[in-house]
């Protein structure tokens, strides 16, 4: 196929082409950025938890009168829910990973340092690594006499009595390779003030803050061995094989209503919907990126199909002059589908360019990064062949026009 | 003459309805995009006191190390500690005044059998009501010596009300909230500024509903009710005492009616944390005293998605423009013919162009009404979304007839470019042709 005379027809379209190319470039721009945006989107919802996400059930309670012994409250609770059948293991826990609701502390390496090295969110409750599913690394696990009470803890911040104070804590290796890149973590300390200073004993390979929005910071973990009494904020985590959750999360329900009738459930949900939540901003706004693409994908199609429709029927004559002078049907089609192809070429080179910038911008507004090399092919591949497909049918008008026009006047 | 251009328009419209349909599809989807997503940007970037906010002011110190301060460029924190907040709220230096947390409340209703709920609670002080310009439906607020003397006292949302009284004026009545049996002293009409400014950094959320139960500040902390977000600028020796406590939980708002009375604020802000600095407890002179807006603006309270969608669909509207020119061009060159006998008539150029205008006119308006359509559909979606602003996307008068201007304007852009090759086009070789 020639290409010269596909060029100097262009020339003398100049205008209709240039706009062609300007709608061809700029939807090869945002068609770029926005597969890019939903690629970030989909990879933060597949950010690791660290837990069995399939067996997990959470449950969270309020009592209506607060209980005159919490302690003795969350033990009966706990016997209660181990007794429901197709339990496995059962945890209190002041969080969850993705559960949103936080607590969180400023950690030091130094005694003396003021300035916090980083801010982590701290586990606590009982049994929660065996409910959880945590894998531990290295070091060992919480032991039962590492444990203290939350409420002699926080007055033993003010008296000093390190008696009642928790000494050791397990920490994430993502939280462990931050603080001491390269080194072995397990006997070391980090500060919760210049006094509470905890051992780090076991690593574990990954538990997820519950408030993960910044992926950097989404693995700074430390679980603490300190007990807290039944209150709303504590939740029951329950541990079940998948297939059993929905009986399960009713017979428990069922359970704690019976042991005191008067209580009202606020939390209860499988950790399947926990992510759900956690994630679904995310997932509406990947939703909305892909109609956007296929928006601008139909308009632009539609678009092409409409010029391309438009020269067809303005080179009637001049096909079937081509068509009288021995050219065949192929070669009319092809005509008119290179044709494209080098507008669809000229307007994807522009839209590199374009998508590039809008990407810079973006880097600039929204904390976004670098747009990998590999969306260019993937754009460009994409809009050639929607330029194909919407040439195809004017193009086949164009090789159906019969050579006889060529001796009739338009 | 315009009726005449009219007909024209609509017969040369009809003459090809494929592209006529395509063009006002492809126009009537961007602008379905753009203004489903302004409506959303202008809901969430709203004032939300349009008649009070240039008047009030959110006042910030530093109370952290002097460790990592840079000064003129680190910021003060977001919420003040307890002290400082009473002390600020004592000087009186304002029109009003007034300290806030969110906390939840645990209300019990008196009915049989009535199961107790968790409500969205505010602990303030007396000047809340009439520094925002809540609006009461029964009674009032309360005053700062019931602040002072912990009255236990409560001032309820209209919904609450309907909920636990069926409406009635339930003023005098008594409402057990955590435990606590509280006297109702005011009923609010339905009051939920949008954005929920004076939540904002106190640990809730920034759009939606509005809160249900309002406590003075004293009253709720004697009730062992905590504050949502508690960050904490030093070791802290007993988190349960949070008026001692070196941690930061409460937002403070000052009413201040004119520019002199701002100018005075900042003296005295300024003036009360070097006397902080010279009593030692504070190391930073950093202060800040933006307006509502201006704090609004600081916070980002506007989500990075929303914009993110509105500079989308505004390049969605882009391409369709050039879509439309393109189509349009591409009509308007094939009836070089049909100019050439009008022109040769006697037909100006301006008559050309203007026929040519109306013509874009025409698709531009029927691309606005079915763009409205569109962006129905589009704030439906939104409607059905998980964001907590879902419930407010509603199209306003204002966007309804913004709708036609970006309509008209898209449309007559696109039109300029195709309607002036039709007026330059030299009739005499067009004729000779036809």
């Amino acid at each position: 196929m020639d290409i010269l005379p596909i060029l100097s027809t262009l020339r003398r379209h100049k205008l209709t082409s240039w706009l062609l190319i300007l709608e061809i470039a700029l939807t090869c721009a945002i068609v770029c950025n926005a597969v890019f945006l939903i690629g970030q989107r989909l990879q933060r919802m597949d950010m690791p938890s660290g837990v069995a996400e399939h067996e997990l059930l959470q449950i969270q309670v309020a009592d209506v009168m607060t209980p005159s012994n919490p302690y003795a409250r969350l033990a009966e609770d706990i016997a209660v829910l181990r007794q429901v059948p197709g339990v496995q293991s059962v945890a209190s826990s002041n969080q969850v990973p993705f559960g949103n609701s936080s607590s969180n502390a400023n950690i030091r390496l130094d005694p003396a340092q003021q300035e916090r090295t980083l801010n982590a969110t701290t586990y606590f409750g009982e049994n929660l690594s065996q409910t959880l599913g945590t894998r531990l690394v290295s070091g060992r696990d919480l032991q039962p006499d590492d444990f203290v009470d939350v409420e002699a803890a926080l007055k033993a911040l003010g008296t000093g009595d390190s008696k009642s104070l928790p000494h050791v804590t397990l920490i994430t290796q993502a939280l462990a390779e931050r603080l001491w890149p390269g080194q072995n973590p397990l006997g070391r300390i980090i500060y919760l003030t210049p006094v509470v200073g905890l051992r780090v004993v076991g690593v574990l390979d990954s538990l997820a803050r519950p408030n993960a929005y910044d992926t950097a910071q989404a693995q700074y973990t430390t679980v603490m061995p300190l007990r807290m009494g039944a209150d709303k904020d504590l939740s029951y985590l329950i541990r079940t094989r998948p297939e059993d959750r929905a009986n399960v999360l009713a017979a428990a329900l069922a359970a704690l209503k019976k042991a005191d009738p008067q209580r009202v459930v606020t939390i209860k949900r499988s950790f399947d919907d926990v992510r759900q939540k956690f994630f679904q901003d995310d997932r509406a706004m990947a939703g909305m990126l892909v109609g956007v693409i296929v928006a601008l994908l139909i308009v632009t199609a539609l678009g092409i199909v409409g010029l391309a429709s438009f020269w067809v029927a303005q080179r009637r004559r001049m096909i079937g002059v081509r068509r009288a002078l021995g050219a065949t049907r192929a070669n009319i089609l092809h005509y008119f589908q290179t044709e494209n192809f080098l507008l669809a070429t000229i307007g994807i080179a522009l839209g590199m360019v374009l998508a590039y910038g809008i990407n810079l911008f973006l880097m600039l507004h929204y904390e976004l990064p670098r747009l990998p090399a590999v969306y260019f092919p993937v754009g460009a591949i994409v809009l050639w062949l929607i330029g194909q497909v919407a040439v195809l049918g004017p193009a086949m008008r164009a090789a159906a026009v019969p050579p006889v026009v060529a001796t009739r006047s338009v | 003459m315009f009726a005449y251009y009219l007909e024209l328009a609509l017969r040369s419209l009809k003459r090809n309805r494929v592209l006529t349909a395509l063009m006002v599809m492809a126009l009537a989807l961007g602008i379905g995009a753009t203004i489903t997503t302004l409506t959303v940007l202008r809901l969430l970037s709203g004032d939300p006191l349009p008649q009070k906010s240039a008047q009030l002011f959110y006042p910030q110190i530093d109370p952290n190390a002097k460790e990592g301060y840079i000064e003129g460029q680190t910021k003060p924190d977001q919420l003040m500690a307890y002290p400082d907040a009473m002390n600020l709220l004592q000087a009186h230096r304002g029109t009003h005044q007034a300290a806030m947390a969110l906390t939840q409340a645990k209300v019990m209703p008196k009915q049989v059998n009535a199961r107790p709920f968790f409500s969205d609670a505010v602990m303030t002080t007396a000047d809340f009501f009439a520094m925002f310009d809540a609006p009461f439906q029964y009674g009032g607020g309360w005053t700062a010596a019931d602040d002072d003397g912990r009255a236990q006292l409560v001032v309820i949302a209209g919904f609450l009300n309907d909920k636990l009284f069926a409406g009635a004026n339930s003023v005098g009545r008594v409402i057990r909230i955590n435990d606590h049996d509280l006297r109702i002293v005011g009923v609010l009409k339905p009051w939920a500024p949008q954005p929920r400014f004076y939540a904002q950094d106190l640990g809730g959320r920034s759009y939606g509903d509005g809160d249900a139960v309002f406590l003075p500040l004293q009253t709720a902390r004697a009730m062992e009710m905590g504050p949502q977000d508690t960050e904490c600028y030093a070791a802290v020796p007993d988190i349960r005492h949070l008026e001692t406590a070196p941690c930061e939980w409460l937002g403070v708002w000052v009413e201040l009616d004119s520019v002199a009375a701002v100018a005075d604020y900042k003296t005295f802000l300024d003036g009360y944390v070097k006397q902080q600095v010279a009593l030692g407890r504070f190391q930073r002179t950093e202060t800040s005293l933006l307006d509502l807006m201006g704090w609004l603006r600081q916070e980002q309270v506007v989500p990075d998605d929303v914009r993110l969608q509105a500079g989308l669909a505004f390049g969605f509207l882009l391409i369709c423009v050039v879509n439309t020119v393109g189509l349009l061009l591409a009509k308007c060159l094939r009836r070089s013919a049909e100019i050439g006998v009008r022109r040769a008539l006697g037909a100006t150029r301006r008559e050309i162009f203007t026929q040519f205008m109306v013509e874009a006119g025409i698709v531009g308006l029927a691309g606005g009404v079915l763009g409205l359509l569109f962006a129905e559909l589009g704030l439906l979606g939104i409607r059905h979304q998980p964001a907590e602003y879902a419930s407010l996307a509603h199209l306003d008068t204002w966007m309804f007839m913004f709708t036609f201007v970006v309509a008209l304007v898209a449309s007559l852009v696109a039109g300029i470019l195709p309607a002036w090759r039709a007026c330059v086009l030299a009739p005499a070789p067009q004729l000779k042709a036809a």
